[in-house]
């Protein structure tokens, strides 16, 4: 259920968020989904990729920090008041969101959630128990690819 | 007795140790000797030396004890600078063999000569500095030290084959072919800086490789100062015992002293290198067991005799015998140099204080610069951090904490406030193997 969600640190320097992206495209790594979190001194970039080992293997090689984190996605857009429902019954349930970002599902033009929550397995289990539509990965890669 | 330690195979002696064990009267005597030779030496063939005893109205003569060298005239790095190229030889090129620099950060390097007999000294020395980190024939050792006009490639590639071992002239860089070669080999031993060994563990486990699982057990770290956290961080990573020489190219490149199985301060092969502690300020010779700034003599060196040269290092001489039975003396590792320190804002800082700080923040490796800027006439100090996985995390307000962290650590060890940023990875200069620690971009 759970995704692996690859993080780099990035410099805050004009035109550097090219580099690692260039790379993985070099490396005919495709990204599913992208968003940088920045402060005026440094970047995180996180990003979805299928083959995110081989990402991985890749960045480090070419001397990046990578960091692999599991992410829960979740379709918000699944019923009205979808992305309520998720959040009062993390609420509830008091699960720590670190972050969250949308995430295109390009076929239906319809759009999930990647949250970061401090214990993934646990969130999973409430988000399924209060009826909120947990995407597997394969489900989820399957609808942008 | 000597006799049954000599067995160089198992390790513990090596016959070229031998002079590490003499007694402490016979070794005075040995050194009074040679400085007299050398002293004459120099006066004859050292226009500069000649000039200075002169001036002081001293000629080799005078020299009757070792006491009598404080009456020497220092040598200083400028003086090599000013003589550049061959003005401090004291052989004619016909019988010199080999010339070295250094790659000085400003102007012109620093070039030294090597007769023959030099070279064998060398390798004697480097051979007892392997033999006091428990080497020995049949050991493989991964040079890694740099190649070429960098003393420390050759200098202890001959020491390691004299020693018997079976020496890969590896040379620095490349980190993945150096760790292939030390999976491959079957290598036992590494020479390296420290800086870049601690990279060689990084890469070794971004790719999967656990250096611990290695036959390699021992690694010999000089070139640059470290600390005793970087040697923690070195063996456990490594699973090696992490040994820490010490030398300088003015005097000779590395051989001039080294840690034995103690590790516990570096004996200094002084029948070749003879050392005094003197206070910086004043130049007055200070007592054993205090400290001050190292200066040494070379007591056999014919191409380059360097008299009371001043090595700009930090360290005192440890008065208690070592329990190795070596009669060589031993000073503490050199932590600081006196050259690296900068004042900024009337304070004195050494890099080594900024090292202690950055080590206390728990997983950060000691990849770091410092930048001394001055605005509006007020001076600056950033300093900025290579990020290492350990500390990475996808969340900002992890990092924030890290950089808060680390600038919190160095204000209350050094005072100042100072602007602390992360950067990436290998994106701190390094020449040779050695991290730049300051750049003082400050206009005087
Ligand atoms: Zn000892």
């Amino acid at each position: 259920m759970k995704l692996q969600q690859l993080s780099v640190f990035l410099e805050n320097r004009p035109g550097h968020l090219a580099e690692p992206l260039a790379l993985l495209s070099r490396e005919g790594i495709n990204i599913l989904s992208l968003s940088l979190a920045d402060t005026s001194d440094f970047g995180i970039l996180r990003m979805i990729v299928r083959d995110w080992e081989r990402a991985a293997q890749v960045l480090k090689a070419d001397d990046w920090v990578v960091k692999l984190t599991e992410v829960v996605a979740v379709d918000v857009e699944d019923r009205p008041g979808g992305l309520a429902e998720v959040l009062r019954a993390a609420g509830r349930a008091e699960l720590k969101i670190e972050y969250m970002y949308a995430f295109s599902l390009r076929r239906n033009n319809r759009a999930a959630l990647i949250f970061r929550f401090e214990e993934p397995d646990r969130a999973i289990d409430v988000l399924s128990a209060a009826g909120c539509h947990v995407i597997e990965a394969e489900e989820l890669f399957a609808a942008v690819e | 007795m000597l006799t049954e330690r000599w067995n160089d195979v198992e390790g513990g002696f090596h016959p070229a140790s031998a002079p590490d064990y003499l007694p402490v009267e016979r070794l005075r005597e040995v050194q009074l000797r040679r400085l007299r030779a050398v002293v004459t030496r120099a006066y004859d063939n050292v226009e500069l030396f000649r000039s200075r005893m002169q001036e002081r109205g001293l000629t080799p003569a005078d020299i009757r004890t070792l006491e009598d060298i404080a009456q020497l005239p220092f040598t200083v790095k400028v003086d090599l600078r000013d003589t550049y190229p061959f003005g401090l030889f004291a052989s004619p090129m016909s019988e010199i063999v080999r010339l070295h620099a250094s790659s000085g950060t400003t102007g012109k390097p620093i070039v030294v000569a090597y007769t023959r007999e030099d070279l064998n000294v060398w390798a004697e020395v480097m051979t007892r500095t392997f033999a006091s980190c428990g080497l020995h024939r049949g050991d493989i050792v991964q040079n890694a030290f740099g190649y070429g006009l960098f003393t420390g490639g050759l200098g202890a590639h001959y020491g390691a084959e004299a020693l018997g071992a079976t020496v890969i002239p590896v040379s620095g860089g490349n980190t993945e072919r150096q760790l292939m070669v030390m999976k491959d080999f079957n290598v036992s031993a590494v020479c390296a800086t420290p800086s870049y060994f601690i990279h060689v563990i990084e890469r070794a486990l971004d790719l999967g490789l656990d250096l611990r699982e290695l036959p390699l057990h021992t690694g010999i770290f000089g070139a640059e100062p470290w600390s005793e956290e970087m040697r923690q961080r070195i063996q456990e990573g490594a699973g090696i015992r992490a040994y820490d020489i010490y030398g300088l190219s003015e005097i000779i490149g590395p051989g001039v002293g080294s840690e034995c199985e103690h590790q516990d301060g570096l004996h200094i092969f002084e029948d070749h290198f003879y050392p005094e502690i003197i206070d910086p300020e004043t130049g007055a010779v200070l007592p054993d067991g205090e400290e001050g700034e190292l200066v040494l003599t070379t007591l056999s060196k014919q191409a380059m005799p360097v008299i009371r040269y001043r090595t700009r290092d930090i360290t005192r001489i440890i008065t208690e015998t070592c329990g190795c039975g070596r009669s060589l003396r031993r000073i503490r590792r050199v932590g600081r140099r006196s050259d690296d320190m900068f004042i900024i804002r009337g304070v004195n800082v050494f890099p080594s204080q900024v090292e202690a700080a950055l080590l206390a923040v728990e997983g950060t490796l000691p990849h770091y610069q410092i930048i001394l800027t001055r605005d509006h006439g007020l001076d600056q100090m950033a300093v900025e951090v290579e990020v290492t996985p350990e500390v990475f995390s996808d969340k900002v307000r992890a990092l924030e904490d890290v950089r808060a962290e680390l600038a919190k650590a160095i204000e209350q060890i050094i005072g100042i406030r100072v602007a602390l940023r992360l950067v990436e990875p290998r994106t701190i200069a390094r020449s040779e193997g050695k991290a730049k620690r300051v750049i003082d971009k400050r206009a005087i």
